[in-house]
């Protein structure tokens, strides 16, 4: 059956806190549920269905929806890392779609701020990969690197190019009070930022947060009581990218997949769009996932993201929050306010510098794991609803 | 084989089907898995094709030559690899095809570009195991 607006985001919520040195991971995630169904007007014993990823502490989702006092009868830990919990709104929206469930609660929180641990999830020792990626001083800016060089030898795409992304991201970002780096900077400022992994420099790489966020789908027939405006998913795809049986490309990420799955599903192109939040886990996440993604050709990225094609009153806007290069990316997870972004700029509640005038039909990307390995990608399109 | 690039040479963790590699590598020497059926060449090392699904799957003798897909210098490695900043960092395209992550050594990190040709070298760690790094050739 068709789930294309089936399903409606009701309540979204990010925590406003950047670093939570005095709150515990399961604390965060209350509070975000708490803040997601108080914004939809929903309370947690209308919850019939709980989803969250590794973030969540305890045996998959049984131990928050302990924590939470939820009844539920569906539950999901898809784990995709950053992409999860679109990858999770999707899974609700089909469970939505079959008639299993009526109200869906997506949870984020971690600590890596507080914590002292970088960007990215942590290996298992156990997957069969991992003797044959873990020897040779990989970490997670220095994977990006290898897929921004190759970007860079086959495209001639150029660092001042992966600025502009930076540069959009931060621009946005001085407008949004909570946000971790609330300062504009320059493309010089990005080039000159010190070299971490060549190509990619501290400005190209994102920020570690503590922090959290929710997101609350609901039926059709549910959102129609609300009195919150809530917006329909319209199309979701789900992709990944592998080591491709031996012949990685690292020009390529799994929105190839999700990307054409979510604007078949929702009848739409990306012409369409008025608004776009792309993971941005570093710059050339961005870059290459815009190309997939079909908003412009393969390796035609570092052009289209030129001449603030990204800012708020550019040919694309993206991130208006401030995206994880500039506002937040809880947990090292940052699909989730994608999502929340998005929604805020379908409800005209961006704030009003870089509210897209008028936007109609919005797009939110994920992308979890690694470019330089293998990825989840996951892709939402969002309508605004009424 | 050429000077030890001092890089750090933690012992690999090892699975039945991935020991013939290893135990090569140790000999210095390099051996990539091979399907029987469709002759794809495996990497990564195990005994499953993922080009055709067959199980039957040999180990056979490599070139250990290739060139470089695609390479980062680290500047500010993390953990262990801190104080050996600058690395390279890279993925070598191999002759019979596969990609793997490595390092290029023995060569100043500036001299590395995409498409050099390379060929491997077997830095031997403490347990007798070694890795499999690259240098310019």
């Amino acid at each position: 059956m068709p789930i294309s607006g089936a399903a409606h985001i009701a309540g979204v919520y990010e925590h406003p806190g950047r670093h939570l040195p005095d709150v515990t991971v399961p604390q965060i995630h209350a509070a975000v549920a708490a803040g997601a169904l108080a914004d939809a007007g929903l309370n947690f014993d209308d919850v019939d269905a709980y989803y969250c990823a590794g973030d969540a502490p305890g045996f998959g989702g049984l131990s928050m929806a302990d924590y939470l006092g939820l009844n539920c009868r569906e539950i999901d830990s898809t784990e995709t890392g950053g992409s999860s919990y679109l990858v999770h709104a999707r899974h609700a929206a089909a469970s939505i779609a079959a008639g299993h469930i009526d109200v869906a609660l997506i949870t984020l929180a971690g600590k890596p701020r507080t914590g002292g641990r970088g960007p990215g999830g942590s290996m298992a020792s156990a997957a069969p990969e991992s003797s044959f990626e873990s020897l040779f001083g990989l970490n997670v800016i220095a994977g990006y690197a290898l897929a921004a060089q190759r970007h860079m030898h086959e495209f001639g795409t150029t660092s001042e190019q992966l600025a502009e992304i930076k540069v959009a991201a931060s621009t946005h970002a001085q407008h949004n009070p909570n946000a971790f780096l609330s300062n504009p900077v320059t493309i010089e400022e990005v080039v000159e930022s010190p070299m971490i992994a060549r190509p990619l420099h501290r400005l190209d790489a994102c920020v570690i947060t503590d922090g959290g966020g929710a997101i609350v789908v609901v039926s059709a027939e549910t959102a129609a009581k609300l009195e919150r405006q809530t917006c329909p998913i319209l199309g979701t795809g789900v992709g990944i990218e592998t080591t491709n049986r031996g012949r990685i490309d690292l020009t390529r990420t799994g929105a190839v997949v999700s990307g054409p799955a979510a604007f078949a599903e929702a009848g739409l192109t990306p012409a369409d769009i008025d608004y776009v939040s792309i993971y941005d886990s570093f710059t050339i996440t961005v870059l290459i996932t815009l190309e997939d993604l079909g908003f412009c050709a393969k390796g035609e990225g570092g052009g289209f993201v030129s001449d603030g094609a990204l800012q708020a009153g550019g040919a694309l806007p993206f991130n208006t929050d401030g995206g994880g290069l500039c506002n937040n990316h809880p947990a090292n997870r940052g699909g989730m306010t994608k999502v929340i972004e998005a929604v805020r700029q379908l409800r005209g509640e961006a704030h009003a510098e870089v509210q897209v005038a008028d936007c109609e039909l919005a797009l939110a990307h994920g992308t979890g794991g690694s470019l330089a390995t293998r990825m989840g990608s996951a892709t939402l399109i969002l309508g605004r609803g009424n | 084989m050429t000077e030890n690039s001092g890089l750090p040479t933690p012992t690999p963790a090892t699975m039945l089907e991935t020991e013939p590699f290893w135990e090569a590598a140790a000999e210095g020497r390099m051996v990539l898995p091979r399907c029987n059926d469709c002759e794809h060449v495996i990497w990564y090392p195990r005994l499953f094709c993922p080009e055709c699904g067959s199980t039957d799957v040999s180990y056979v003798d490599a070139s250990g030559t290739g060139t470089v897909y695609s390479f980062t210098v680290v500047e500010k490695g993390q953990g262990r690899w801190r104080d050996h900043s600058p690395y390279v960092l890279a993925y070598v395209e191999l002759d019979e095809g596969p990609r793997m992550m490595t390092n290029i050594v023995g060569v100043d990190p500036d001299a590395v570009t995409v498409g050099a040709p390379v060929q491997a070298v077997y830095e031997p760690g403490n347990d007798g195991g070694a890795v499999i790094r690259f240098t310019l050739r």
